[in-house]
């Protein structure tokens, strides 16, 4: 028997000597519960963040443990949200981390019945090959009144809503420069 | 959005914010624990309804009618703002002569043509002195009234173009603002009287008959917002997409825009039109877009035929002899052609003008993927969307796919638009086949939110800069190293070209620091966008607001309206004073466009003398004393002009700006109850019926908007409307909507174990009596047929549905929640809603009406595979549907 195990840890008096009467807190609670730390609090370090999701913008709090984000909270400092988060943003730790985020570059060729796998570098020059084959495809120098178009109608694009503002100006930047007019995200849906 | 705790009444309409934006609930929480009224108006009892004092049930596509009527009532029993509505609103203009109203055109305002489907608003224009040979005043001089259409937008090219956003930071030029104007409002063409006849027929009784709303309803709403209106009390509206996704989606918005105008609720604590937007970067995204029809800061991109030149094109976004800070626009462009192509764009070549890319229309995202079905696009990128799943007609989406020759998705999780060729509804149908696609698919996957540096900019303009916690995994990479790098690798591998049209990729300014994996440094690009000095004591030196730029090309500034964002090299939407350390305003944490203004327009939150309407609602003042406006936000007015200032007549720009005039980014430094210029619709909203509808139009012969944009295809049929034959074939109003717990097309959400867990599948909302109509079963499967589509559903048979009734004929509407769509590899799969739905724009923004559409609902699960196609054209077939069916887009008069 353990010899701290003694009258005073009996379960009945756990409880009295606890103020835990009903037997359902601190008098019944194991060992491993009892060593059990949030994760928030023996994270290395917390990056103040912003929810990924709608436009209200709520503050996030990202825990961070050995490179690797353990929790995503409410920032209780943001004057919007107050520490609050809604249900997706309070399950963004499993945007980050869950299973089913692909981590790999995937391909899928002309009338492939399945995905291979690709290098990143390989990938870019393929990608970088076509922009500009489909770029030259559908240049349109000048309308039918000889007035100038510069523009390839080849390429388009959607998305930039989820994305930062420093991604939407360098995807406006380069398209525009490109030639590439057909540049739409959600605000149009 | 804290300011809503300032709300003496909120309505809500066309959002359901306690479950879409539950966090921002939290303030008009506060407003209710405060005495606040909240009212609910939506088809649908949720629980914004549950929490509201009162939930008024409305038939979906009717808002104009409900808005419209209370307009009525304010300006029928003189309840409107008086002082606020003479001083700040143009409801003392004069209209042309020419000006013809719906109810007098049977439902057109004059300047209709019928060739185009499109209005020329010359007609809508402030009356001008020539035309006018009695009565009204002028202004403030005796001096002639110009043209306030501008000479450069061609009628042709206008109506083609997405409009109504370009002004997302102000209102659309005019030549300038020396207008007529009768004070005493009698004139029966000021616009105050244009309004009262415009909106008579608008009464309690026609609301009943349109939207269903009982006259006690309606009267508890007129008597909740009235009563919290005027000096001492303000009230607010809120809106999301219910009032967006329609074809007149904008004039939902501008007529409670004109109804908060005339209850002078705009520009004051605790009033405004708050637009509650879905993503996190969606505003971003409209500012510095990544839209067709925009440059930065809402400049134009340049359209053929009208802004050939450099001179038509600065002439054309913002006249020097207007009022306000667009008529700086050249300053902001060259500042922008200055960042984008350094010291390539000089005076002698027009900034490089030339280099920008020319529109000849509207290049949307319905007409691109229209434009893929007919071969006409090679190469696609999906940025974080998902339109397989998410976007209208959601099966030409995946078709359209189907005929790319490449397809680039760059998203967190596998999402359906990536595997349309593997597992889409259309390989069960057997209309495509992975063995004929020749669509060539590279997935590659993004770097999340906390892997990497950058700002969103939430609903209300507020840039929030999110740091960087951790490297992002495997092959993930930001968007911002993936378009440096694409951008990199395009400008080596044209680096020997000669030809002309690789200039401006060559020339492009394109060197941002970057670290050990490649990723460049977002704080070098949100310093591009703030701009620099670059000549002079200050070169090198970040601006530190707009107002500084030149139109020399001694400045350089990505994105106008986000100036200051680095004043003095700080980065301010890193700003994070704690909100408990700060008043509500909270100036100090992030950074709002522009000037960091929370309020817009705030100087209207002082009467025309400078002093604040009440001490309740005090807000921005003017210190006599300091000779300042000052307040609880950065004033939104030039600093230093007085209330009692009058510039002289006729001079434009900032120093064009009255004491009185706070509307400072309209041309005439008014609100705009009736739009001269800006709505290609109309310069008033009016009620249409939506492009589907079991409703004839009560108002008018005219049955939808006349401008709206059709696209007659037999992919994209339409069920009858109103009375027409065929259209009890799709008896029922379905409307589609978000859940808490699910993001959109479900790209953030069905694969997070949470929330695929919290809502599942796919289902419809039906109340009881459409339930023993149909023999629906609560939990037990319906399939909801369009005459696009048909999806198979969950059935929720709820009391949170009210069937309504219109003139004794009861009308069912159907909620269809559009989260989910079939593949096999997110946690939780279903039918997508948007499959039912088809495409018709509104004119204006080129946004779908996917808030309303026809439907027939029956119990039971849908045929698989082919018999899936023929339970549809039997359907189409019965309705006798063609290509034509509701593409008609007059109905009144001859035509001719």
């Amino acid at each position: 028997m353990d010899a701290r195990r003694t009258f005073l840890s009996w379960p009945v008096v756990r409880q009295v000597r606890s103020g835990d009467l009903l037997g359902r807190g601190p008098s019944v609670t194991s060992q491993k519960t009892r060593e059990i730390e949030p994760r928030t609090s023996s994270a290395d370090r917390v990056v103040q963040s912003v929810c990924p999701y709608c436009a209200v913008g709520c503050g996030q709090r990202v825990f961070v443990k050995d490179e690797r984000v353990v929790q995503i909270e409410g920032d209780p400092d943001s004057p919007i949200s107050r520490g609050r988060l809604c249900p997706k943003g309070s399950a963004s730790e499993q945007l980050v981390n869950s299973p089913g985020r692909q981590r790999k570059v995937l391909y899928r060729r002309a009338r492939g019945t399945q995905w291979e796998s690709l290098e990143l570098e390989t990938a870019m020059q393929m990608i970088t090959d076509r922009f500009l084959a489909s770029r030259r495809a559908g240049w349109q120098d000048r309308d039918e009144h000889g007035r100038p178009l510069r523009r390839t109608m080849g390429i388009a694009s959607l998305g930039g809503a989820t994305l930062d503002n420093e991604e939407n100006y360098l995807i406006k930047k380069l398209f525009t420069a490109a030639g590439a007019i057909q540049i739409e995200n959600q605000a149009r849906i | 959005m804290q300011d809503l705790s300032n709300s003496d009444c909120i309505v809500i309409q066309g959002s359901n914010m306690a479950e879409c934006h539950p966090v921002a609930y939290q303030w008009v929480t506060e407003a209710k624990l405060k005495g606040a009224k909240v009212v609910h108006i939506d088809p649908r009892f949720t629980r914004t309804s549950a929490t509201a004092d009162r939930h008024v049930p409305i038939r979906a596509g009717s808002d104009v009618v409900f808005l419209g009527a209370l307009i009525n009532h304010v300006l029928s029993n003189e309840l409107f703002f008086k002082e606020y509505v003479v001083s700040y609103t143009n409801a003392a203009t004069l209209i042309s002569e020419e000006f013809q109203d719906t109810e007098e055109l049977d439902g057109l305002f004059s300047g209709y043509d019928d060739d185009r489907g499109a209005y020329d608003p010359k007609s809508w224009a402030y009356a001008s002195k020539e035309a006018e040979e009695e009565g009204g005043t002028d202004d403030q001089s005796g001096g002639e009234i110009g043209d306030p259409g501008s000479g450069h937008v061609h009628g042709e090219q206008r109506s083609e173009q997405a409009a109504g956003d370009q002004h997302g930071s102000g209102g659309p030029p005019l030549e300038h603002a020396r207008v007529l104007r009768d004070e005493t409002l009698q004139h029966p063409r000021t616009v105050f009287q244009i309004l009262k006849r415009h909106y008579a027929r608008y009464t309690p009784a026609m609301v009943a008959d349109t939207c269903g709303i009982s006259v006690d309803d309606f009267a508890y709403v007129a008597r909740a917002v009235t009563e919290n209106s005027g000096r001492e009390r303000t009230t607010a509206w809120v809106y999301a997409v219910g009032w967006t996704q329609h074809t007149l989606g904008a004039q939902f918005i501008r007529t409670s825009a004109i109804l908060q105008l005339l209850l002078g609720n705009m520009g004051r604590p605790g009033g405004g039109v708050m637009a509650l937007r879905g993503h996190a970067s969606i505003q971003g995204s409209t500012d510095i877009p990544t839209l067709y029809n925009l440059l930065p800061g809402y400049l134009a991109m340049p359209v053929a035929g009208q802004h050939d030149t450099w001179q038509d094109y600065i002439g054309a976004i913002g006249s020097k002899k207007q009022k306000g800070f667009w008529t700086h626009a050249d300053a902001y462009a060259v500042s922008l052609l200055k960042a984008w192509w350094g010291e390539k764009a000089t005076a002698a070549n027009d900034w490089a003008f030339d280099y920008l890319p020319r529109l000849t229309g509207a290049h949307g995202t319905y007409q691109t993927t229209m434009a893929m079905l007919d071969g006409e696009v090679e190469g696609y990128f999906l940025l974080g969307q998902n339109p397989a799943v998410g976007s209208a007609h959601a099966r030409m989406q995946r078709q359209g796919l189907a005929k790319l020759k490449w397809l680039v998705v760059r998203d967190l999780n596998m999402i359906e638009s990536a595997t349309f060729w593997k597992d889409s509804p259309e390989i069960e149908t057997g209309e495509l086949s992975p063995e004929d696609i020749e669509t060539e698919v590279f997935f590659l996957p993004p770097a999340s939110h906390v892997e990497k540096d950058g700002t969103f900019t939430q609903t209300q303009r507020m840039l929030q800069w999110h740091h960087k916690a951790v490297e992002p995994p495997g092959d993930c990479r930001s968007d911002l190293q993936f378009f440096f790098d694409l951008g990199k690798r395009l400008k080596a591998a044209l680096a020997e070209s000669t030809d002309e049209r690789d200039r401006p990729l060559l020339d492009l300014t394109w060197d941002y620091p970057e670290n050990e994996h490649g990723d460049p440094d977002a704080e070098a690009v949100l310093r591009e966008i703030n701009g620099f000095h670059l000549s002079g004591d200050k070169a090198g030196q970040p601006l530190s607001a707009y107002t500084e730029m030149k139109a020399d090309g001694s400045t350089s500034g990505g994105c106008w309206i986000y100036t200051g964002v680095f004043a003095d090299g700080v980065n301010r939407s890193a700003n994070r004073r704690p909100g408990q350390e700060q008043n509500l305003t909270a100036l100090d944490w992030g950074w709002a466009w522009p000037a960091n203004r929370r309020i817009l327009y705030n100087r209207a939150s002082a009467d025309p003398e400078g002093n604040p309407w009440s001490e309740r609602k005090r807000y921005v003042w003017w210190d006599q004393a300091e000779q300042k406006w000052t307040g609880e936000d950065v004033p939104d007015f030039p600093p230093n002009t007085a209330p009692s200032f009058r510039p002289e007549p006729g001079t434009g720009g900032p120093e064009g700006i009255a004491g009185d005039d706070p509307f400072i980014m309209q041309a005439d430094g008014k609100g705009w109850l009736f739009t001269p210029k800006g709505m290609v619709d109309g310069p008033l909203p009016t009620h249409y019926e939506p492009q589907e509808s079991p409703v004839a139009n009560p108002l008018y012969s005219q049955q939808s908007n006349p401008s709206r944009k059709v696209f007659p295809r037999k992919d994209n049929l339409w069920a009858p409307s109103a009375n027409q034959p065929g259209s009890d074939v799709y008896p029922y109003v379905f409307t589609t909507y978000r859940l808490t717990e699910h993001h959109t097309a479900g790209g953030m959400s069905r694969w997070l174990p949470y929330l695929a867990e919290l809502q599942p599948e796919f289902f419809c909302e039906v109340s009881p009596e459409l339930a023993a109509e149909r023999g629906l079963e609560n939990g037990g499967w319906a399939t909801v047929v369009s005459a696009r589509s048909a999806v198979e559903c969950r059935v929720l048979v709820t009391e949170r549905m009210t069937p309504l009734v219109l003139s004794g004929r009861t009308i069912h509407q159907i909620g269809l929640p559009y989260h989910w769509g079939v593949g096999r590899d997110a946690i939780v799969s279903g039918d997508a809603a948007n499959d039912l739905l088809g495409v018709a724009l509104d004119p204006n923004v080129q946004i779908q009406e996917s808030k309303a559409g026809s439907c027939d609902i029956i119990a039971g699960r849908r045929p698989r595979g082919e018999a899936l196609l023929r339970l549809v054209e039997e359907y189409q077939s019965r309705s006798g549907t063609t290509a034509l069916t509701g593409n008609e887009l007059r109905t009144t008069g001859d035509g001719s």
